[in-house]
């Protein structure tokens, strides 16, 4: 791999880094690949190190009747845990599918809203500073943190939200004591913490974008919707699509604010676990390594999968 | 600007324009309160007692008590609880800055991007399918509960994030000037030692603030981890949710204390956060 890299042919303006691509890889071509590599070494080692040893050893387990103590006798058992995890349509299905209907709620909401919201704080105003600043609270709040706050705001007997539906005349709801409801709840918590994220992002894109375009539209009389709809947002096209996957990935993987809110398994009938909590509670509830590695191998390569999905699609429409 | 138009129209486009200015400054206002009106009654029922918090009605007028906080503080779990945080916070920050910022230019100088993009594997792989394992790998060790496995498995984090923002900012810098040192003699260590560094400082304080708010905040690595002595502040907070679920205010007053932190940040960073979120697009 290395040896491509070093290829002058390959501009290193690839990154739209410097103006004279050319230059640049030649003078630091001069420089010895033993401090290329010393500088790159530590961090690759370190993060090669943490991720390799593990997946390998999760291979290694998923092909095991592991449990209780972690470094107790196992024996080999073959496929049977993920014979066993793909046949359980009491836990795993269900979580598979809630962790779907979790991501795609999420993020379809967070995209749409971000969008408007990127669009709204556009052109900029008196007190955008102030109004960013509240737009990144949210993001970087410790998630369990937000997990209380929303139990007190949801609370079904004494919380605000409940004094304030009965105030205009709307039941009560039960919210995350329900089991209906904890998942489309959680959802929305999710929605509220990280729509933030898809606003900056896009924000950022937009700031990039070139002004003719924009402007030759409005010359030939396209109103604001079809500029919006026929030239910003084709252009804005890769941003989305980065966007897009990284939030996809991260609401995959949701974690904190399910277990913080619920507690393990998702609630007394499961009705928040995702794959994520379902394999932490296999790890660390029941002891049950080998049927929990199993389980983990398949959710990671589901995440490739939409990851691969995802950037492919994301690319062609870019292109 | 756009040529000639009769006397009527204009203060018709002009009052249109007018509505929607105004328009779009309610929907903004509309916003910022969505965003900050939880977090805003959050800190408030911190300073309510037992019975406000529960009583709705009570609302944002009442009579400040900063009793929640002194039961909290008395019980003593939370100030040791955030002084693990902040030194698993610091020290993971720092050993991770120390190492991912070289990387991060040598991806960007020497253009190797496929190198560069291995790290993107740190943020899919989902961190439970590497707790097992740490855990098994440490437990051999012996150092389950202590700070240094918080500070490496933290650390596993904050290198891909570092380097992330690092590399796009590294990219944002003018080669030249590296350029101009080395043929003013500078060897490439030279270049980034007393040039491309002290340029990259402003990125490297985004990229380390954000590591550190991430750090601050990540609750499933202390969850498995920690033992009570290196508990850090979420764990802490969620065990008071099963332990302690009748006492609203100290719940408010704990979740206050660990998000002031993040608030202060947020005010005094705000520039540079968002530069390092957009830059990153990562929350680790």
């Amino acid at each position: 791999m290395s040896t491509t890299e070093v290829s002058p042919a390959r501009p290193a303006a690839a990154s739209g880094a410097g103006p004279s691509p050319a230059r640049r890889t030649r003078t630091f071509e001069q420089a010895n690949r033993r401090l290329k590599w010393g500088m790159l070494a530590p961090a690759l080692l370190f993060v090669g190190l943490m991720i390799v040893f593990p997946l390998v050893y999760t291979l290694n387990l998923s092909l095991t009747d592991a449990f209780g103590a972690v470094n107790a006798g196992k024996g080999h058992v073959g496929l049977r845990n993920f014979t066993d995890a793909l046949g359980d349509t009491r836990r795993f299905w269900p979580a598979a599918r809630r962790t779907v209907l979790f991501t795609v709620g999420a993020v379809v909401l967070e995209t749409a809203l971000g969008l408007a919201l990127a669009m709204l704080m556009r052109k900029t105003f008196r007190g955008m500073r102030w109004v960013r600043t509240v737009l990144i609270i949210p993001l970087l709040t410790t998630p369990v943190a937000i997990g209380i706050l929303w139990l007190l705001i949801l609370d079904p007997t004494n919380g605000i939200a409940n004094h304030l539906l009965t105030g205009i005349g709307l039941p009560r709801q039960d919210f995350l004591g329900s089991v209906s409801q904890s998942l489309p709840t959680l959802m929305l918590i999710d929605v509220w913490q990280w729509t933030p994220m898809m606003t900056l992002l896009l924000l950022a894109g937009l700031t990039t974008l070139p002004a003719e375009p924009e402007e030759a539209a409005r010359v030939d009389g396209a109103n604001g919707w079809q500029r919006f709809r026929h030239v910003v947002l084709p252009m804005l096209g890769p941003t989305l699509a980065t966007a897009l996957v990284l939030r996809a990935v991260d609401a995959l993987k949701t974690f904190d604010i399910l277990y913080a809110t619920k507690g393990a398994g998702g609630g007394s009938d499961f009705e928040v676990e995702t794959l994520n909590v379902y394999a932490y509670g296999l790890t660390f509830d029941y002891q049950e390594y080998g049927l929990a590695a199993a389980v983990l191998v398949l959710f990671t390569l589901f995440i490739v999968g939409v990851v691969v999905l995802l950037r492919r699609r994301g690319g062609r429409k870019a292109a | 600007m756009s040529a000639p138009v009769t006397a009527a129209p204009v203060p018709a486009r002009q009052r249109r324009r007018t509505a929607r200015s105004w328009l779009r400054g309610i929907a903004i206002v509309v916003v910022t309160l969505v965003f900050a009106l939880p977090l805003v009654w959050m800190f408030a029922a911190a300073f309510k007692t037992n019975v406000q918090v529960t009583d709705p009605s009570v609302g944002l007028w009442f009579r400040p008590t900063l009793e929640n906080f002194r039961n909290i503080v008395e019980a003593g779990q939370i100030q040791r609880s955030m002084g693990n945080s902040l030194l698993v916070g610091v020290v993971s920050t720092v050993l991770s800055a120390v190492i991912a910022v070289p990387a991060a230019w040598a991806v960007g100088r020497f253009a190797m991007h496929r190198t560069g993009s291995l790290i993107l594997v740190a943020r899919i792989v989902p961190a439970i399918s590497l707790l097992v394992p740490w855990y098994y790998l440490f437990a051999q060790m012996g150092l389950v509960g202590s700070y240094t496995v918080l500070i490496l498995s933290q650390m596993f984090v904050s290198v891909p994030l570092i380097m992330w923002i690092m590399i796009s900012f590294f990219a944002g810098l003018p080669v030249e000037l590296e350029e101009a040192a080395r043929t003013d003699g500078l060897s490439a260590f030279g270049a980034f030692w007393r040039i491309a560094l002290p340029l990259a400082a402003p990125g490297t304080a985004t990229a380390s603030l954000l590591a550190f708010v991430f750090s601050w905040n990540n609750f499933m690595f202390a969850l498995v981890f920690a033992d009570d002595s290196t508990q850090t502040v979420p764990v802490t907070l969620f065990n008071f949710i099963s332990y302690a679920s009748t006492d609203w205010g100290g719940l408010m007053a704990a979740a206050t204390l660990i998000t002031v932190p993040v608030v202060l940040a947020a005010v005094l960073g705000q520039k540079y956060l968002v530069a390092g979120l957009t830059s990153g697009a990562s929350k680790g």
